[in-house]
């Protein structure tokens, strides 16, 4: 503890030292609104241009997902709009691989251009400066620089969908050598290194995004603000930047060489002689598998990246609105580190039925059920936040809840992929699809309807209505389940993914399946129509919302200290960290909050060195 | 991890760039800390690229190569005619004319001299350090000229290797060494030309760093810019010789 | 306020039922083989009944954990919600609690990994590969399984090969081994009944084996996406009660492919 103290003192003395000239660098905001609004450099106004492409490309994606479900209850039925606008010269009906461009499509958008664009680009933007007590990023024209690289991707993905054969249509997993070889389907032809440039500037933008975050996070924390005082959010952008600067480079060589492939006609993914569709033989040499290896030595990564800035801003979220410590604050940050640190050794286990060496299945087997732990270990602690907490129940929380017992689901349902032997019959079913969905939409979107309700009025200085909230809450919780749930059963009746029309299985053409089908399509449906009204609350609190008070919910972090929305320059003096975030309901002190500003009372006693 | 929280927190560098000059040096600043970060991300990048050439490498049959067929024919059925003088490689063997175009001569000289360009970075940057500003300038802008040297000799390699010279069937069924006759070919360009790519970059960033100095930016008290250009030259440097070494040696 | 954990406890509720009605009705649970006198529970491989039996056991103890997790969160929400007077319990958490809950897990999770290793190497382990002849050479292209037959005098790769497309024949009870290629795209080589699944890559062959101990029809799907005509990839597998009546069948094939490649002309019956 005496160490505490004399780390306290030292850092109010390099305060002292700084502040003096602490006001005469907060440089004037620029007046030109194409500079104040456009090319900002303001970590804020950034981190709102990811979040509105973000939920612009929801939308997109959000009809793609429609259309496929059409297409699953009713195969080869007219589709609404969709029909008459493309097809009506071929009887009103959707073409194969049209199916294929539309899930393709569905999962690159969700995945590049809205859940890691709005979870890290947004909230980690919006976020860190103002959490760690800084003005700015480290790097401001940098941090612009990376939104800039999204339209560019924008403008990539969406131009593959004029070219010649239309969009790509090799999964969002682009495998070789369908992803190569430019007569292997219509979308192979042009649409497919649209595609690959378009993820290519996103992932570049990624990357300048996580060098900014981690140097701003080392460098720019206010005094007082030690490492193991950062609120989970801060964690859980700070693990997610070292994922993405570790394994995202790889993921831009592999992106390179398949690019390479179809324009400089190298060999690094087509066997020797290959023939795709009576096409002259290639003379190739390479390894199809080796796409494979890097593509998820990257990608499985970036599904921790779609999680861990969830999971940070849950557990802020839960711990407020329970009116309690975190529990476990360092094992939750170490389960953090460890769910990153084993995330870099279980990406064989997408391959398990791939042709790789059965004996390294078994080895990522063992890693992936061991990167199950951490997952469990964070559960356990969020329930044990809410346990003798006095939670209130907010549409931001409704939210975290639903992320909670969502991604329970999800994380349990990944124990039966990672059995290698039970993978064997689920792998490539709707099983993993479902799975998928768990985490992505179960946790990640839930998590992300959490953090606007909770940060709407920091970032726009107006309240959301919390009545309509909670009714999008209610309604989304139960079509999400009514959509996703049965992908179990129907899954493990073996109905495959990515496949136009399952009907022409028998065995998936009973009336239990297709029955579900329907009733699943139904639930998205429901889904997607609910998400009007969230569309609704947002923009209409955007313009008419009730003027948001400073700390609304009483809330223990930096940001919450400064005006809604927070000015500039964010803090008019730097803020001076005296506890971890979490001091909610402490003994002894008026009010059931302590921001991190306030020194705790003597009263309360010393903190638990190991958990807190 | 607590000793981070001995950094002084600087509210005021949080604007503009890094390379402002600063009354005191400070011991590790934002932007050497990105430039580290920047490296390891370049790091992983090469990785990729230097892990599938020894993944492909290593799973290339022993037939894969051969002085009378083009790469990655099918020998099936000719090797049991057992053809007089067939010789059969898994890979394009250093200093074999029949498999292998590569000059090794040529770049040895040319990694020599981006090794000398190493040197006259490392010295540019201790004469700023010692406010020999006139020395400094001279010793980057020698440092940018090898730099484009080396991009010169590789610009000459490639034509070369892709329209000039016409080699024999075991290296390209084509005649000339282009990325698509061969994995081997792949493999060569893709890498070699990214980093002359990241040399180029260099080069740029270098000659901008040559022209300030002219004009006396750089000082015994502001280097800042110097160190971290210098530190991605090194960097790049290193990776040519890695890249000499399983490229051309191997 | 409360009653929200009401609303989490009843999707809770709906997910188990959904699992808990599964076993009851064969289009809710793992595909069954061909003959309705057999129970759906039944797997028709004996890889199969190993797999199904993992399946349940991982469906237990996730279970356990399901029910478990969601009971703790609705009751927490309803026990600790705001109410007039309330307030929190002040604490950072347990050390004890923390410990339990990593190595209960563990154990599990370590169990699980455990008791899968010796069925997965049985299926694909090339140590465990059955010491048969090769069944058939099964090539994946776009969009139909080609599957060739050594023929009459069980040699692969000779003049009297049989082919088939999309039509694969074994004999009940009897360890098949088959090669399996790609000769365009990667396609997956999936037997839903007989809960076999192996990519097929081009540039490689890969030894798959399974056995059935229903005769009858079975699907063969292609479970990786590989084009435009994915969906439509299916083959159909038939599982003959005896030897004999594959020889015969095998016998059949090889006249018609004789005569459809001296004959088809002067046979305009077809076939």
């Amino acid at each position: 503890m005496s160490h505490e103290h004399a780390d306290a003192g030292h850092t109010s003395g390099t305060e002292a030292a700084h502040h003096g000239h602490g006001h005469d660098h907060i440089h004037p905001r620029p007046w030109n609104p194409l500079f104040r609004y456009v090319f900002s450099t303001d970590h804020k106004i950034i981190a709102i241009q990811f979040l509105f492409s973000g939920l612009i490309f929801f939308v997109v994606g959000g009809l793609m997902a429609m259309a496929i479900r059409w297409q699953l209850a009713w195969p080869w039925s007219p589709m609404p709009v969709l029909s008459k606008a493309l097809w009506s010269s071929q009887g009103y009906r959707m073409p194969p691989e049209f199916y294929n461009k539309l899930f393709t499509m569905h999962g690159s958008v969700m995945i590049f251009l809205v859940v890691i664009p709005i979870l890290a680009g947004a909230f980690g933007n919006f976020t860190i400066p103002l959490m760690i007590g800084a003005r700015d990023m480290a790097f401001p024209r940098l941090n612009m620089i990376s939104y800039w690289c999204m339209p560019f991707a924008f403008v990539a993905m969406l131009n593959s969908f004029i070219v010649e054969g239309g969009t790509a249509e090799a999964g969002w997993t682009s495998y070789p050598t369908l992803a190569n070889s430019p007569w292997s389907t219509p979308g192979s032809f042009n649409g497919q290194t649209w595609w690959l440039i378009g993820v290519l500037f996103a992932g570049v933008s990624s990357l300048l995004g996580s060098i900014n975050y981690l140097t701003t996070i080392l460098m720019l924390r206010a005094p007082g603000m030690k490492m193991f005082r950062l609120p989970m959010t801060v964690w859980g952008m700070f693990i997610t930047s070292i994922l993405q600067a570790f394994a995202l480079p790889v993921l831009t060589s592999a992106l390179v060489m398949q690019l390479l492939d179809r324009t400089a006609g190298t060999n690094f993914f087509t066997p020797a002689g290959l023939s795709v569709a009576n096409g002259p033989a290639a003379i190739g040499g390479g390894q199809p598998l080796l796409w494979q290896h890097l593509f998820w030595f990257y990608s499985h990564p970036a599904v921790y990246i779609m999680i861990l800035p969830a999971m940070g801003m849950m557990s802020d979220i839960i711990s407020t609105f329970s009116r309690k410590p975190l529990f476990g604050y360092k094992p939750m940050v170490i389960a953090i580190g460890a769910i990153a640190g084993l995330g870099f050794i279980v990406w064989g286990h997408h391959m398990f039925q791939s042709g790789m060496n059965p004996a390294l299945g078994a080895t990522f087997m063992l890693s992936t059920m061991l990167i199950a732990l951490p997952s469990a270990i964070k559960v356990f602690n969020w329930l044990g936040t809410m346990w003798g907490g006095r939670i209130q129940f907010t549409s931001a929380m409704l939210n975290a809840m639903g992320f909670v017992s969502m991604f329970i689901i999800g994380g349990l349902s990944g124990i039966f992929l990672a059995a290698t032997p039970v993978d064997m019959h689920v792998h490539d079913t709707y099983f993993i699809v479902a799975h998928i969905h768990y985490v992505l939409f179960g946790g990640s979107t839930f998590a992300i309807f959490a953090a606007i309700y909770y940060w709407f009025p920091k970032m726009f200085g107006r309240m959301m209505d919390e009545r309509l909230g909670k009714v999008h809450f209610a309604l989304t919780f139960l079509t999400f389940n009514g959509t996703f749930f049965l992908m179990h059963i129907v899954g493990l009746h073996g109905m495959l993914r990515r496949t136009a029309d399952p009907t022409i299985y028998p065995l998936l053409n009973g009336p239990g399946v297709v029955g579900m089908n329907q009733f699943m399509t139904l639930s998205a449906f429901g889904l997607g129509l609910t998400q009007i009204l969230f569309a609704a609350n947002f923009l209409y609190s955007l313009v008419l919302g009730p003027k948001a008070a400073d700390n609304p919910w009483k809330a223990n972090t930096l940001e919450w200290g400064t005006t809604s929305p927070p000015p500039y320059y964010n803090f008019q003096t730097i803020p001076t960290v005296y506890h971890p975030a979490y001091e909610f309901s402490v003994p002894g002190v008026v009010g059931d909050f302590l921001p991190q500003t306030e020194p705790r009372p003597p009263i309360a006693g010393p903190m638990d060195p190991i958990m807190a | 991890m607590a000793d981070a929280a001995t950094f002084p927190a600087h509210p005021t560098t949080a604007h503009g760039s890094m390379a402002r000059p600063t009354v005191q040096a400070p011991p590790l600043t934002p932007g050497k800390v990105a430039i580290w970060l920047f490296l390891a991300t370049e790091i992983m990048f090469f990785t990729g690229l230097i892990g599938t050439y020894i993944v492909l490498r290593a799973g290339s049959p022993p037939t894969g190569y051969s002085n009378l067929y083009p790469p990655a024919t099918d020998l099936t059925y000719v090797l049991p005619t057992k053809p007089e003088g067939l010789k059969t490689y898994a890979w394009p063997k250093p200093y074999d004319d029949s498999t292998n175009p590569l000059s090794i001569d040529l770049t040895a000289v040319n990694t020599f001299i981006l090794i000398c360009s190493s040197v006259t970075m490392v010295l540019g940057l201790s004469a700023f350090q010692r406010d020999q500003k006139r020395k400094g300038a001279l010793y980057t802008t020698a440092t940018a000229l090898i730099g484009a040297v080396f991009l010169g000799v590789q610009v000459f390699e490639y034509r070369q290797l892709m329209f000039v010279h016409h080699y024999p069937i075991g290296v390209s069924a084509s005649g000339h060494f282009t990325p698509d006759v061969s994995l081997f070919a792949s493999c060569f360009f893709t890498m070699t030309g990214f980093h002359g790519a990241h040399v180029a970059g260099g080069v740029i960033a270098m000659s901008l760093l040559a022209i300030r100095s002219w004009f006396g930016a750089y000082s015994s008290t502001n280097y800042n810019s110097v160190e971290i250009v210098g530190l991605y030259w090194h960097f790049v440097d290193l990776v040519w010789i890695i890249l000499f070494t399983v490229v051309y040696l191997i | 306020m409360r009653y929200w954990s009401v609303f989490f406890g009843v999707v809770g509720l709906a997910c188990v039922a959904c699992f808990a009605y599964a076993p009851f009705d064969p289009e809710w649970w793992l595909p069954a083989g061909p003959d309705p006198k057999v129970s759906h529970l039944h797997s028709a491989s004996s890889i199969g009944k190993e797999i199904d039996a993992l399946y349940v056991i991982i469906l237990w103890i996730t279970g356990v954990v399901f029910i478990g997790t969601q009971v703790a969160l609705a009751w927490a929400a309803w026990k600790f919600a705001d109410a007039p007077g309330r307030v929190a319990v002040y604490f950072h958490g347990s050390q004890r609690l923390e410990l339990i809950w990593t190595i209960i897990p563990a154990i599990a999770l370590v169990f699980i990994t455990v008791y899968q290793f010796g069925t997965w190497a049985s299926v694909k382990f090339k140590s465990s590969q059955p010491n048969v002849a090769p069944l058939a050479e099964v090539t994946g292209r776009q969009f139909q399984w080609v599957i060739r037959y050594p023929g009459p005098d069980k040699k692969l790769r000779t003049a009297d090969d049989v082919y088939t497309v999309n039509d694969l024949h074994f004999v009940k009870g009897q360890k098949t081994l088959i090669h399996l290629q790609a000769k365009d795209v990667l396609h997956s080589f999936f037997l839903p009944q007989l809960r076999v699944k192996q990519d097929a890559v081009p540039g490689l062959k890969i030894p798959v084996w399974f056995d059935a101990d229903q005769a009858g029809h079975y699907d063969l799907a292609c479970a990786e996406l590989c084009g435009w005509g994915h969906y439509k990839m299916r083959g159909n597998v038939f599982v003959h009660e005896t030897q004999a009546e594959f020889d015969d069948w095998m016998k059949t094939t090889a006249r018609e492919q004789a005569r459809d490649q001296v004959a088809v002309a002067d046979a305009p019956e077809g076939k």
